[in-house]
Protein backbone atom coordinates (compact mmCIF):
# COMPACT_ATOMS: atom_id res chain seq x y z
CA UNK A 1 0.00 0.00 0.00
CA UNK A 2 1.14 3.75 -0.98
CA UNK A 3 2.48 5.83 2.02
CA UNK A 4 -0.65 7.68 3.12
CA UNK A 5 -1.57 11.57 2.22
CA UNK A 6 -2.60 12.15 5.43
CA UNK A 7 -1.11 10.62 8.50
CA UNK A 8 -3.07 12.05 11.91
CA UNK A 9 -0.80 11.27 15.14
CA UNK A 10 -1.57 11.81 18.57
CA UNK A 11 -3.71 14.37 17.96
CA UNK A 12 -4.78 16.54 21.08
CA UNK A 13 -6.29 20.02 21.28
CA UNK A 14 -7.35 21.53 23.62
CA UNK A 15 -9.69 24.65 23.92
CA UNK A 16 -7.48 26.76 26.68
CA UNK A 17 -9.98 28.25 29.14
CA UNK A 18 -9.30 30.99 32.34
CA UNK A 19 -10.13 28.15 34.65
CA UNK A 20 -9.99 24.88 33.29
CA UNK A 21 -9.05 23.78 29.83
CA UNK A 22 -11.43 21.88 26.94
CA UNK A 23 -10.29 18.27 25.78
CA UNK A 24 -11.85 18.59 22.57
CA UNK A 25 -9.72 16.28 20.67
CA UNK A 26 -7.60 13.56 22.25
CA UNK A 27 -4.96 11.48 21.11
CA UNK A 28 -6.34 10.65 17.89
CA UNK A 29 -4.77 8.83 15.39
CA UNK A 30 -6.06 7.83 11.92
CA UNK A 31 -4.31 7.57 8.14
CA UNK A 32 -6.41 8.58 4.40
CA UNK A 33 -4.68 7.00 1.93
CA UNK A 34 -4.08 8.28 -1.14
CA UNK A 35 -7.82 8.90 -3.09
CA UNK A 36 -9.38 7.42 -0.48
CA UNK A 37 -12.43 8.76 0.79
CA UNK A 38 -12.67 9.07 4.81
CA UNK A 39 -15.65 9.68 6.79
CA UNK A 40 -15.57 11.17 10.21
CA UNK A 41 -18.70 10.92 12.15
CA UNK A 42 -20.23 11.67 15.31
CA UNK A 43 -22.54 13.56 17.39
CA UNK A 44 -22.57 17.81 17.79
CA UNK A 45 -19.66 18.69 19.53
CA UNK A 46 -17.47 15.50 19.53
CA UNK A 47 -14.54 17.45 17.83
CA UNK A 48 -14.67 16.38 14.31
CA UNK A 49 -14.66 20.62 13.28
CA UNK A 50 -11.49 21.07 15.63
CA UNK A 51 -9.52 18.31 13.83
CA UNK A 52 -10.66 19.86 10.40
CA UNK A 53 -9.55 23.14 11.00
CA UNK A 54 -5.82 21.90 12.74
CA UNK A 55 -5.75 19.99 9.41
CA UNK A 56 -5.47 23.15 7.39
CA UNK A 57 -4.03 24.87 10.63
CA UNK A 58 -7.17 26.96 10.59
CA UNK A 59 -7.21 26.68 14.55
CA UNK A 60 -7.65 30.20 16.48
CA UNK A 61 -6.81 30.40 20.00
CA UNK A 62 -8.32 29.52 22.17
CA UNK A 63 -7.59 26.06 20.15
CA UNK A 64 -4.23 24.81 21.31
CA UNK A 65 -2.54 21.48 19.46
CA UNK A 66 -0.32 19.95 22.13
CA UNK A 67 2.68 18.74 22.03
CA UNK A 68 3.33 15.32 20.43
CA UNK A 69 0.72 15.56 18.12
CA UNK A 70 1.60 15.09 14.16
CA UNK A 71 -0.54 16.14 11.14
CA UNK A 72 1.14 14.45 8.01
CA UNK A 73 0.43 15.65 4.93
CA UNK A 74 2.73 13.68 1.88
CA UNK A 75 4.77 13.02 5.01
CA UNK A 76 5.68 17.07 5.65
CA UNK A 77 4.04 18.09 9.31
CA UNK A 78 1.66 20.88 8.62
CA UNK A 79 2.34 21.44 12.12
CA UNK A 80 5.53 22.85 11.60
CA UNK A 81 4.97 24.95 8.73
CA UNK A 82 5.95 28.66 8.56
CA UNK A 83 3.64 31.28 7.31
CA UNK A 84 4.96 30.95 3.02
CA UNK A 85 4.32 27.25 3.26
CA UNK A 86 1.07 27.50 4.92
CA UNK A 87 0.04 30.06 2.11
CA UNK A 88 0.86 26.80 -0.36
CA UNK A 89 -0.70 24.12 1.94
CA UNK A 90 -4.19 26.57 1.70
CA UNK A 91 -6.39 25.67 -1.58
CA UNK A 92 -3.43 23.73 -3.19
CA UNK A 93 -3.02 20.50 -1.18
CA UNK A 94 -5.56 21.19 1.23
CA UNK A 95 -9.08 22.67 0.24
CA UNK A 96 -11.87 22.92 2.76
CA UNK A 97 -15.27 22.80 2.52
CA UNK A 98 -16.55 24.92 5.89
CA UNK A 99 -19.99 23.47 7.82
CA UNK A 100 -22.03 26.71 7.17
CA UNK A 101 -20.10 27.51 4.00
CA UNK A 102 -23.25 28.93 2.14
CA UNK A 103 -22.87 31.90 4.39
CA UNK A 104 -19.04 32.52 3.41
CA UNK A 105 -19.20 33.77 0.73
CA UNK A 106 -18.72 37.47 0.44
CA UNK A 107 -22.19 38.96 0.06
CA UNK A 108 -20.75 41.69 -1.61
CA UNK A 109 -18.78 40.20 -4.48
CA UNK A 110 -20.26 38.17 -7.29
CA UNK A 111 -19.80 34.23 -8.15
CA UNK A 112 -17.46 35.69 -10.79
CA UNK A 113 -15.21 38.06 -8.90
CA UNK A 114 -14.75 35.26 -6.02
CA UNK A 115 -13.67 32.74 -8.21
CA UNK A 116 -11.41 35.35 -9.78
CA UNK A 117 -10.05 36.56 -6.31
CA UNK A 118 -8.44 32.70 -5.51
CA UNK A 119 -7.58 31.92 -9.04
CA UNK A 120 -5.36 35.11 -9.78
CA UNK A 121 -3.94 34.74 -5.60
CA UNK A 122 -2.89 31.23 -6.44
CA UNK A 123 -2.05 30.69 -10.10
CA UNK A 124 -2.13 34.62 -11.06
CA UNK A 125 -4.37 33.72 -13.61
CA UNK A 126 -6.24 36.33 -16.22
CA UNK A 127 -9.99 37.30 -15.49
CA UNK A 128 -10.87 35.86 -19.15
CA UNK A 129 -9.27 32.45 -17.93
CA UNK A 130 -11.02 32.77 -15.17
CA UNK A 131 -13.95 33.16 -15.83
CA UNK A 132 -14.21 30.29 -18.50
CA UNK A 133 -12.77 28.24 -15.18
CA UNK A 134 -14.66 29.19 -13.02
CA UNK A 135 -17.68 28.22 -15.56
CA UNK A 136 -16.51 24.92 -16.05
CA UNK A 137 -16.08 24.16 -12.13
CA UNK A 138 -19.72 25.67 -11.67
CA UNK A 139 -20.96 22.91 -14.09
CA UNK A 140 -19.41 20.26 -12.28
CA UNK A 141 -21.69 21.06 -9.26
CA UNK A 142 -25.12 21.88 -11.73
CA UNK A 143 -25.52 25.37 -11.65
CA UNK A 144 -25.74 27.13 -15.31
CA UNK A 145 -22.53 29.72 -16.30
CA UNK A 146 -25.14 32.34 -16.48
CA UNK A 147 -25.45 32.71 -12.80
CA UNK A 148 -21.84 33.66 -12.71
CA UNK A 149 -22.98 37.32 -12.04
CA UNK A 150 -25.58 36.63 -9.71
CA UNK A 151 -25.09 38.03 -5.99
CA UNK A 152 -24.99 35.21 -3.00
CA UNK A 153 -28.44 36.66 -1.87
CA UNK A 154 -30.14 35.89 -5.27
CA UNK A 155 -28.97 31.81 -4.88
CA UNK A 156 -30.98 29.48 -2.71
CA UNK A 157 -28.56 28.10 0.16
CA UNK A 158 -28.47 24.77 -1.77
CA UNK A 159 -26.51 26.89 -4.53
CA UNK A 160 -24.74 29.02 -2.18
CA UNK A 161 -23.27 25.76 -0.81
CA UNK A 162 -22.78 24.30 -4.15
CA UNK A 163 -20.69 27.45 -5.67
CA UNK A 164 -18.56 27.10 -2.28
CA UNK A 165 -17.82 23.40 -3.16
CA UNK A 166 -16.81 24.77 -6.40
CA UNK A 167 -14.85 27.21 -5.27
CA UNK A 168 -12.41 24.19 -3.00
CA UNK A 169 -12.08 22.31 -6.26
CA UNK A 170 -10.80 25.19 -8.19
CA UNK A 171 -6.75 24.48 -7.41
CA UNK A 172 -6.98 20.90 -7.92
CA UNK A 173 -5.93 19.85 -4.20
CA UNK A 174 -4.89 16.61 -2.89
CA UNK A 175 -6.88 16.71 0.43
CA UNK A 176 -10.51 17.70 0.04
CA UNK A 177 -12.15 18.62 3.90
CA UNK A 178 -15.80 18.78 3.14
CA UNK A 179 -17.64 19.70 6.64
CA UNK A 180 -21.11 19.20 6.99
CA UNK A 181 -20.84 20.12 3.28
CA UNK A 182 -24.43 19.23 2.42
CA UNK A 183 -26.25 19.71 5.55
CA UNK A 184 -28.34 22.19 3.87
CA UNK A 185 -28.66 20.54 0.35
CA UNK A 186 -32.21 18.71 -0.67
CA UNK A 187 -31.13 14.92 -1.29
CA UNK A 188 -30.93 14.81 -5.19
CA UNK A 189 -28.85 18.18 -5.30
CA UNK A 190 -26.33 15.96 -2.18
CA UNK A 191 -26.67 13.01 -4.43
CA UNK A 192 -25.47 14.48 -7.45
CA UNK A 193 -22.78 16.64 -5.44
CA UNK A 194 -21.37 13.36 -3.57
CA UNK A 195 -21.44 10.80 -6.64
CA UNK A 196 -19.57 13.75 -8.76
CA UNK A 197 -17.35 14.40 -5.66
CA UNK A 198 -16.70 10.63 -5.87
CA UNK A 199 -15.67 10.17 -9.74
CA UNK A 200 -13.63 13.15 -9.56
CA UNK A 201 -11.92 12.04 -6.48
CA UNK A 202 -11.05 8.73 -8.47
CA UNK A 203 -10.12 10.55 -12.10
CA UNK A 204 -7.76 12.87 -10.50
CA UNK A 205 -6.98 10.90 -7.48
CA UNK A 206 -7.36 13.52 -4.51
CA UNK A 207 -8.55 11.89 -0.96
CA UNK A 208 -11.45 13.10 0.85
CA UNK A 209 -12.20 13.83 4.43
CA UNK A 210 -16.10 14.02 4.80
CA UNK A 211 -17.50 14.97 8.04
CA UNK A 212 -20.77 14.48 8.47
CA UNK A 213 -23.48 12.83 11.33
CA UNK A 214 -25.66 11.50 8.37
CA UNK A 215 -24.43 8.09 8.85
CA UNK A 216 -26.66 6.31 6.06
CA UNK A 217 -24.25 8.77 3.70
CA UNK A 218 -21.55 8.37 5.09
CA UNK A 219 -21.68 4.53 4.66
CA UNK A 220 -23.00 4.75 1.16
CA UNK A 221 -20.08 7.49 -0.09
CA UNK A 222 -16.77 6.60 2.58
CA UNK A 223 -14.24 3.49 1.76
CA UNK A 224 -13.91 3.82 5.92
CA UNK A 225 -15.49 5.24 8.60
CA UNK A 226 -14.25 7.03 11.98
CA UNK A 227 -16.80 7.35 14.75
CA UNK A 228 -15.66 9.91 17.17
CA UNK A 229 -16.88 10.28 20.87
CA UNK A 230 -16.64 13.44 23.55
CA UNK A 231 -13.13 13.76 21.35
CA UNK A 232 -12.27 10.25 21.32
CA UNK A 233 -11.89 8.20 17.84
CA UNK A 234 -13.88 5.24 19.44
CA UNK A 235 -14.26 3.63 15.72
CA UNK A 236 -12.12 2.85 12.92
CA UNK A 237 -13.12 0.31 10.24
CA UNK A 238 -13.98 0.14 6.41
CA UNK A 239 -17.74 1.66 5.78
CA UNK A 240 -19.70 -1.75 5.63
CA UNK A 241 -18.51 -2.86 8.91
CA UNK A 242 -19.67 0.22 10.78
CA UNK A 243 -22.82 -0.30 9.01
CA UNK A 244 -22.90 -4.27 9.72
CA UNK A 245 -20.81 -5.01 12.02
CA UNK A 246 -20.60 -1.91 14.67
CA UNK A 247 -18.62 -2.66 17.52
CA UNK A 248 -18.81 -0.06 19.90
CA UNK A 249 -22.05 0.54 21.66
CA UNK A 250 -21.87 4.32 20.41
CA UNK A 251 -21.93 3.40 16.97
CA UNK A 252 -24.92 0.80 17.85
CA UNK A 253 -27.02 3.72 19.07
CA UNK A 254 -26.47 6.29 16.04
CA UNK A 255 -27.89 3.83 13.98
CA UNK A 256 -31.31 3.22 16.12
CA UNK A 257 -31.93 7.14 16.23
CA UNK A 258 -32.52 7.62 12.72
CA UNK A 259 -35.81 7.60 11.20
CA UNK A 260 -35.97 4.96 8.19
CA UNK A 261 -38.11 5.49 4.49
CA UNK A 262 -39.07 1.95 4.57
CA UNK A 263 -40.20 -0.37 7.09
CA UNK A 264 -40.52 0.56 10.69
CA UNK A 265 -40.30 4.65 10.82
CA UNK A 266 -37.38 4.04 13.26
CA UNK A 267 -34.75 1.18 13.26
CA UNK A 268 -35.41 -1.35 15.89
CA UNK A 269 -32.85 -0.91 19.18
CA UNK A 270 -30.17 -3.41 18.92
CA UNK A 271 -30.21 -5.31 21.98
CA UNK B 1 -56.34 17.04 0.81
CA UNK B 2 -59.45 17.02 3.29
CA UNK B 3 -62.58 14.84 3.58
CA UNK B 4 -65.07 17.77 4.14
CA UNK B 5 -67.98 15.44 6.05
CA UNK B 6 -65.43 13.70 8.52
CA UNK B 7 -62.53 16.59 9.56
CA UNK B 8 -62.64 20.04 10.77
CA UNK B 9 -62.52 22.68 8.15
CA UNK B 10 -58.64 24.24 7.38
CA UNK B 11 -57.34 26.52 9.45
CA UNK B 12 -54.80 28.10 7.02
CA UNK B 13 -54.83 27.80 3.14
CA UNK B 14 -53.28 28.54 -0.20
CA UNK B 15 -55.27 29.44 -2.75
CA UNK B 16 -53.69 29.00 -6.40
CA UNK B 17 -50.69 31.24 -4.88
CA UNK B 18 -47.89 32.38 -7.60
CA UNK B 19 -44.88 34.45 -6.38
CA UNK B 20 -42.20 35.87 -8.99
CA UNK B 21 -38.72 36.62 -8.41
CA UNK B 22 -37.15 39.16 -11.02
CA UNK B 23 -33.27 39.10 -11.82
CA UNK B 24 -30.94 40.27 -14.25
CA UNK B 25 -32.36 38.98 -17.36
CA UNK B 26 -34.70 35.97 -15.66
CA UNK B 27 -37.39 34.94 -13.72
CA UNK B 28 -37.97 32.67 -10.98
CA UNK B 29 -41.49 31.13 -10.33
CA UNK B 30 -41.11 30.44 -6.41
CA UNK B 31 -44.55 29.40 -6.18
CA UNK B 32 -46.62 28.49 -8.56
CA UNK B 33 -50.76 28.11 -8.59
CA UNK B 34 -50.15 26.70 -4.80
CA UNK B 35 -52.87 25.31 -2.90
CA UNK B 36 -52.52 24.06 0.35
CA UNK B 37 -54.44 23.03 3.65
CA UNK B 38 -53.47 22.91 7.11
CA UNK B 39 -55.89 20.63 9.73
CA UNK B 40 -55.79 21.29 13.30
CA UNK B 41 -53.89 18.36 14.82
CA UNK B 42 -52.61 17.03 11.48
CA UNK B 43 -48.59 18.11 10.04
CA UNK B 44 -48.37 18.64 6.16
CA UNK B 45 -44.55 17.65 5.21
CA UNK B 46 -43.42 20.02 2.13
CA UNK B 47 -40.53 18.19 0.63
CA UNK B 48 -38.54 19.28 -2.62
CA UNK B 49 -35.74 20.31 -4.13
CA UNK B 50 -32.98 23.40 -2.98
CA UNK B 51 -34.50 26.23 -4.19
CA UNK B 52 -37.94 24.81 -5.14
CA UNK B 53 -39.64 27.22 -3.34
CA UNK B 54 -40.42 25.77 0.17
CA UNK B 55 -38.93 28.57 2.87
CA UNK B 56 -40.84 30.97 -0.54
CA UNK B 57 -44.14 29.18 0.76
CA UNK B 58 -43.44 29.28 4.37
CA UNK B 59 -42.77 33.28 3.82
CA UNK B 60 -45.75 33.66 2.27
CA UNK B 61 -47.62 32.60 4.82
CA UNK B 62 -45.65 34.72 7.51
CA UNK B 63 -46.84 37.52 5.32
CA UNK B 64 -42.92 38.15 4.44
CA UNK B 65 -44.02 38.42 0.61
CA UNK B 66 -47.26 39.27 -0.55
CA UNK B 67 -48.86 36.74 -3.55
CA UNK B 68 -48.73 37.81 -6.99
CA UNK B 69 -51.60 36.52 -7.25
CA UNK B 70 -54.29 34.01 -5.67
CA UNK B 71 -55.21 34.42 -2.00
CA UNK B 72 -54.16 33.02 1.57
CA UNK B 73 -57.29 31.98 3.78
CA UNK B 74 -57.26 32.08 7.34
CA UNK B 75 -60.58 30.28 8.70
CA UNK B 76 -61.76 30.44 5.79
CA UNK B 77 -61.60 34.32 5.15
CA UNK B 78 -59.17 35.77 2.91
CA UNK B 79 -56.14 37.62 5.03
CA UNK B 80 -55.65 40.66 2.28
CA UNK B 81 -57.46 43.43 3.30
CA UNK B 82 -58.89 42.01 6.97
CA UNK B 83 -58.80 44.30 9.34
CA UNK B 84 -55.92 45.23 11.48
CA UNK B 85 -57.74 43.22 14.69
CA UNK B 86 -57.94 40.50 12.82
CA UNK B 87 -54.14 40.48 11.28
CA UNK B 88 -53.09 40.76 14.80
CA UNK B 89 -55.12 37.77 16.00
CA UNK B 90 -53.13 36.34 12.12
CA UNK B 91 -49.87 36.53 13.83
CA UNK B 92 -50.27 35.68 16.84
CA UNK B 93 -51.85 32.53 15.54
CA UNK B 94 -49.15 31.38 13.28
CA UNK B 95 -45.72 31.31 14.70
CA UNK B 96 -42.02 29.67 12.97
CA UNK B 97 -39.89 27.76 13.72
CA UNK B 98 -36.86 28.58 11.72
CA UNK B 99 -34.21 26.24 10.45
CA UNK B 100 -30.76 28.13 12.29
CA UNK B 101 -30.90 27.80 16.21
CA UNK B 102 -28.06 29.64 16.21
CA UNK B 103 -28.84 32.67 14.78
CA UNK B 104 -32.88 32.87 15.65
CA UNK B 105 -31.90 33.74 19.42
CA UNK B 106 -30.48 37.06 20.28
CA UNK B 107 -27.55 36.47 21.96
CA UNK B 108 -27.61 39.42 24.53
CA UNK B 109 -30.84 38.48 26.07
CA UNK B 110 -31.60 35.83 28.07
CA UNK B 111 -33.73 32.93 27.26
CA UNK B 112 -36.35 34.42 29.67
CA UNK B 113 -36.76 37.61 27.88
CA UNK B 114 -36.77 35.44 24.62
CA UNK B 115 -39.83 33.94 26.25
CA UNK B 116 -41.58 37.14 28.20
CA UNK B 117 -41.20 39.09 25.03
CA UNK B 118 -43.73 37.07 22.66
CA UNK B 119 -46.22 36.75 25.88
CA UNK B 120 -46.25 40.10 26.62
CA UNK B 121 -47.06 41.29 23.09
CA UNK B 122 -49.52 38.79 22.24
CA UNK B 123 -51.07 38.04 25.50
CA UNK B 124 -50.78 41.32 27.21
CA UNK B 125 -53.36 40.58 30.06
CA UNK B 126 -50.91 37.86 31.68
CA UNK B 127 -48.74 39.36 33.85
CA UNK B 128 -46.43 38.73 37.05
CA UNK B 129 -47.43 34.96 38.48
CA UNK B 130 -49.55 33.88 35.61
CA UNK B 131 -47.10 34.66 32.94
CA UNK B 132 -44.31 32.91 34.92
CA UNK B 133 -46.65 29.90 35.12
CA UNK B 134 -47.18 30.26 31.61
CA UNK B 135 -43.41 30.42 30.55
CA UNK B 136 -42.83 27.30 33.21
CA UNK B 137 -45.93 25.58 31.04
CA UNK B 138 -44.01 26.10 28.19
CA UNK B 139 -40.61 24.94 28.73
CA UNK B 140 -42.02 21.69 30.41
CA UNK B 141 -43.69 21.27 26.82
CA UNK B 142 -40.46 21.16 25.72
CA UNK B 143 -38.91 19.35 28.56
CA UNK B 144 -36.29 22.05 30.03
CA UNK B 145 -36.11 22.85 33.58
CA UNK B 146 -37.31 26.85 34.14
CA UNK B 147 -35.05 27.36 37.52
CA UNK B 148 -32.08 25.83 35.44
CA UNK B 149 -32.45 27.20 31.94
CA UNK B 150 -34.08 30.80 32.28
CA UNK B 151 -31.28 32.74 33.19
CA UNK B 152 -29.24 31.23 30.57
CA UNK B 153 -27.81 32.86 27.55
CA UNK B 154 -28.49 31.31 24.37
CA UNK B 155 -24.74 30.71 23.89
CA UNK B 156 -24.80 28.87 27.07
CA UNK B 157 -27.23 25.93 25.59
CA UNK B 158 -26.75 23.40 22.99
CA UNK B 159 -28.07 22.94 19.68
CA UNK B 160 -30.89 20.76 20.79
CA UNK B 161 -31.49 23.27 23.32
CA UNK B 162 -31.72 25.87 21.36
CA UNK B 163 -33.68 24.77 19.46
CA UNK B 164 -36.55 23.69 22.15
CA UNK B 165 -36.25 27.23 22.96
CA UNK B 166 -37.65 28.66 19.59
CA UNK B 167 -40.04 25.76 19.65
CA UNK B 168 -41.17 27.22 23.24
CA UNK B 169 -41.17 30.43 21.92
CA UNK B 170 -43.66 30.22 19.36
CA UNK B 171 -45.71 28.16 21.95
CA UNK B 172 -45.97 31.05 24.23
CA UNK B 173 -48.32 32.65 21.74
CA UNK B 174 -50.68 30.12 22.16
CA UNK B 175 -50.61 29.33 18.20
CA UNK B 176 -53.10 27.34 16.14
CA UNK B 177 -50.20 27.11 13.44
CA UNK B 178 -46.64 26.39 13.27
CA UNK B 179 -44.56 26.81 10.28
CA UNK B 180 -41.57 25.03 10.58
CA UNK B 181 -39.03 25.89 8.44
CA UNK B 182 -36.31 22.80 8.15
CA UNK B 183 -36.15 22.97 12.28
CA UNK B 184 -33.86 19.82 12.78
CA UNK B 185 -31.60 19.86 9.75
CA UNK B 186 -28.85 21.61 11.77
CA UNK B 187 -29.39 19.36 14.89
CA UNK B 188 -27.43 16.14 16.00
CA UNK B 189 -29.72 12.56 14.77
CA UNK B 190 -30.00 11.56 18.80
CA UNK B 191 -31.36 15.31 19.32
CA UNK B 192 -33.24 15.28 16.11
CA UNK B 193 -35.64 12.37 16.92
CA UNK B 194 -36.48 14.58 20.43
CA UNK B 195 -37.60 17.41 18.27
CA UNK B 196 -39.55 15.30 16.04
CA UNK B 197 -41.19 13.62 18.73
CA UNK B 198 -42.01 17.32 20.47
CA UNK B 199 -43.28 18.69 17.08
CA UNK B 200 -45.64 15.52 17.49
CA UNK B 201 -46.75 15.47 21.04
CA UNK B 202 -47.77 19.23 20.58
CA UNK B 203 -49.48 18.32 17.20
CA UNK B 204 -51.79 15.87 18.67
CA UNK B 205 -52.01 17.60 22.52
CA UNK B 206 -52.32 21.05 21.62
CA UNK B 207 -54.53 20.05 17.93
CA UNK B 208 -51.65 22.29 16.54
CA UNK B 209 -52.03 22.54 12.65
CA UNK B 210 -48.27 21.44 11.27
CA UNK B 211 -46.07 22.54 8.18
CA UNK B 212 -43.15 20.90 8.16
CA UNK B 213 -40.71 22.21 5.46
CA UNK B 214 -37.88 19.41 4.79
CA UNK B 215 -35.74 18.14 2.86
CA UNK B 216 -35.62 14.62 4.78
CA UNK B 217 -38.16 12.41 3.33
CA UNK B 218 -37.99 10.03 6.45
CA UNK B 219 -38.36 12.93 8.84
CA UNK B 220 -41.27 13.63 6.73
CA UNK B 221 -42.41 10.17 7.03
CA UNK B 222 -42.54 10.11 11.00
CA UNK B 223 -44.26 13.31 10.93
CA UNK B 224 -46.45 14.33 8.67
CA UNK B 225 -49.80 12.73 8.06
CA UNK B 226 -49.71 14.76 4.31
CA UNK B 227 -47.05 15.13 2.10
CA UNK B 228 -46.56 17.55 -0.59
CA UNK B 229 -43.25 17.18 -2.79
CA UNK B 230 -42.65 20.60 -4.88
CA UNK B 231 -40.37 21.74 -8.10
CA UNK B 232 -39.72 24.52 -9.33
CA UNK B 233 -41.95 26.67 -7.68
CA UNK B 234 -45.13 23.77 -8.45
CA UNK B 235 -46.30 20.92 -5.99
CA UNK B 236 -45.92 17.96 -8.75
CA UNK B 237 -47.65 15.27 -6.00
CA UNK B 238 -49.76 14.80 -3.16
CA UNK B 239 -51.48 12.93 -0.79
CA UNK B 240 -51.28 10.99 2.29
CA UNK B 241 -47.94 10.34 3.50
CA UNK B 242 -47.75 6.61 2.92
CA UNK B 243 -49.08 6.53 -0.03
CA UNK B 244 -47.24 8.92 -1.53
CA UNK B 245 -44.52 6.96 -0.86
CA UNK B 246 -45.00 3.79 -0.94
CA UNK B 247 -46.37 4.49 -4.42
CA UNK B 248 -45.06 7.66 -6.01
CA UNK B 249 -46.07 8.28 -9.23
CA UNK B 250 -44.19 11.43 -10.55
CA UNK B 251 -41.05 10.79 -11.69
CA UNK B 252 -39.01 13.38 -9.82
CA UNK B 253 -40.78 12.12 -6.55
CA UNK B 254 -39.20 9.05 -7.98
CA UNK B 255 -36.03 10.70 -7.95
CA UNK B 256 -36.18 12.26 -4.63
CA UNK B 257 -36.80 8.90 -3.05
CA UNK B 258 -33.74 7.28 -4.83
CA UNK B 259 -31.54 9.91 -3.73
CA UNK B 260 -32.55 9.59 -0.04
CA UNK B 261 -29.22 8.32 1.57
CA UNK B 262 -29.23 4.30 2.03
CA UNK B 263 -26.42 2.08 3.56
CA UNK B 264 -27.41 -0.85 1.58
CA UNK B 265 -26.83 0.67 -1.69
CA UNK B 266 -23.01 1.88 -2.05
CA UNK B 267 -21.89 4.95 -4.26
CA UNK B 268 -20.14 3.68 -7.68
CA UNK B 269 -20.38 0.36 -7.36
CA UNK B 270 -24.31 0.14 -8.33
CA UNK B 271 -26.21 1.77 -10.98
CA UNK B 272 -29.41 3.28 -8.91
CA UNK B 273 -32.62 3.74 -10.25
CA UNK B 274 -33.65 4.53 -13.81
CA UNK B 275 -34.54 8.30 -12.31
CA UNK B 276 -30.77 8.72 -10.96
CA UNK B 277 -30.28 8.65 -15.00
CA UNK B 278 -32.85 10.61 -16.14
CA UNK B 279 -31.99 13.50 -13.71
CA UNK B 280 -31.54 16.03 -16.33
CA UNK B 281 -34.54 14.71 -18.47
CA UNK B 282 -36.93 15.23 -15.40
CA UNK B 283 -35.41 18.02 -13.92
CA UNK B 284 -36.78 19.78 -17.33
CA UNK B 285 -39.95 18.69 -17.79
CA UNK B 286 -40.93 18.43 -14.08
CA UNK B 287 -40.31 22.52 -14.55
CA UNK B 288 -42.60 23.12 -16.77
CA UNK B 289 -46.36 24.50 -16.20
CA UNK B 290 -48.91 21.67 -15.70
CA UNK B 291 -52.38 22.74 -15.06
CA UNK B 292 -53.34 19.37 -15.53
CA UNK B 293 -54.33 17.25 -11.93
CA UNK B 294 -54.75 13.82 -11.99
CA UNK B 295 -55.86 11.62 -8.91
CA UNK B 296 -53.54 8.39 -8.45
CA UNK B 297 -55.02 6.78 -5.51
CA UNK B 298 -57.44 7.81 -3.28
CA UNK B 299 -56.65 11.54 -2.14
CA UNK B 300 -53.33 10.89 -3.67
CA UNK B 301 -52.44 13.50 -6.97
CA UNK B 302 -49.98 14.22 -9.64
CA UNK B 303 -49.33 17.10 -12.19
CA UNK B 304 -48.12 14.79 -15.06
CA UNK B 305 -44.91 15.37 -16.14
CA UNK B 306 -45.33 16.83 -19.65
CA UNK B 307 -43.62 14.17 -22.23
N1 LIG C 1 -13.61 28.59 20.68
C1 LIG C 1 -13.95 27.62 21.53
N2 LIG C 1 -13.80 27.76 22.86
C2 LIG C 1 -14.12 26.79 23.73
N3 LIG C 1 -14.63 25.60 23.36
C3 LIG C 1 -14.82 25.39 22.05
C4 LIG C 1 -14.50 26.37 21.07
N4 LIG C 1 -14.79 25.87 19.85
C5 LIG C 1 -15.29 24.64 20.06
N5 LIG C 1 -15.30 24.34 21.38
C6 LIG C 1 -15.75 23.08 22.00
O1 LIG C 1 -15.00 22.01 21.48
C7 LIG C 1 -15.81 20.87 21.24
C8 LIG C 1 -15.61 20.37 19.84
O2 LIG C 1 -16.15 21.32 18.92
P1 LIG C 1 -16.24 21.04 17.36
O3 LIG C 1 -16.70 22.29 16.71
O4 LIG C 1 -14.96 20.43 16.90
O5 LIG C 1 -17.38 19.92 17.31
P2 LIG C 1 -18.02 19.18 16.06
O6 LIG C 1 -17.79 17.73 16.25
O7 LIG C 1 -17.55 19.79 14.79
O8 LIG C 1 -19.56 19.49 16.29
P3 LIG C 1 -20.74 19.85 15.23
O9 LIG C 1 -21.22 18.54 14.70
O10 LIG C 1 -21.77 20.53 16.08
O11 LIG C 1 -20.17 20.74 14.19
C9 LIG C 1 -17.25 21.31 21.55
O12 LIG C 1 -17.63 20.79 22.80
C10 LIG C 1 -17.19 22.81 21.58
O13 LIG C 1 -18.11 23.33 22.52
N1 LIG D 1 -35.94 37.73 -2.27
C1 LIG D 1 -35.66 37.02 -3.38
N2 LIG D 1 -35.25 37.63 -4.50
C2 LIG D 1 -34.98 36.93 -5.62
N3 LIG D 1 -35.08 35.61 -5.72
C3 LIG D 1 -35.48 34.93 -4.63
C4 LIG D 1 -35.77 35.58 -3.40
N4 LIG D 1 -36.13 34.67 -2.47
C5 LIG D 1 -36.04 33.47 -3.10
N5 LIG D 1 -35.67 33.63 -4.40
C6 LIG D 1 -35.50 32.56 -5.39
O1 LIG D 1 -36.69 31.80 -5.39
C7 LIG D 1 -36.40 30.41 -5.51
C8 LIG D 1 -36.98 29.66 -4.32
O2 LIG D 1 -36.23 29.97 -3.14
P1 LIG D 1 -36.56 29.34 -1.71
O3 LIG D 1 -35.66 29.97 -0.72
O4 LIG D 1 -38.03 29.42 -1.47
O5 LIG D 1 -36.15 27.82 -1.95
P2 LIG D 1 -36.12 26.60 -0.92
O6 LIG D 1 -36.97 25.54 -1.53
O7 LIG D 1 -36.44 27.05 0.45
O8 LIG D 1 -34.58 26.17 -1.05
P3 LIG D 1 -33.56 25.56 0.07
O9 LIG D 1 -33.92 24.11 0.20
O10 LIG D 1 -32.22 25.75 -0.57
O11 LIG D 1 -33.76 26.35 1.33
C9 LIG D 1 -34.88 30.30 -5.62
O12 LIG D 1 -34.53 30.23 -7.00
C10 LIG D 1 -34.38 31.58 -5.03
O13 LIG D 1 -33.14 31.95 -5.61
MG1 LIG E 1 -18.50 20.89 13.30
MG1 LIG F 1 -35.35 27.07 2.28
Amino acid sequence: MSAPVLSIRNLTIDYVGATSDFHAVKNVSFDIGRGEFFGLAGESGCGKSTIAFAISRLHRPPALIRSGSQILLDGRDVLTLDDAALKQLRWREVAMVFQSAMNSLNPVLSIERQFYDVLKTHTGMSRVAARARAAELLKLVDIPADRLSAYPHQLSGGMRQRVVIAICLALNPKLLIMDEPTTALDVVVQREILERIHKLRQELGFSVLFITHDLALMVQVSDRIGIMLEGELVEVNDAQAIYRTPQHDYTRKLWASIPRLTGARIAEATP
Amino acid sequence: MTDAMTEPGPILALDNVSKVFHRAGSTVHAARAVSFALHPGRTLALVGESGSGKTTAARLIMREYRPDQGRLLFRGEPIEGSAVRDMRAYRSAVQMVFQDPFSSLNPVHTIRYHLERPMRLHQPSLKGRARDAAIAEVLSRVKLDPALILPKYPHELSGGQRQRISIARALAVNPEVIIADEPTSMLDVSVRLGILNLLNDMKRELKLAVLYITHDIATARYVAEDIMVMYAGQIVEWGETESVLGNPQHPYTRLLLSAVPDPDRRFGDTRFSDELDRIDLIRRQSALEQAEVREVGPRHFIRPMPA
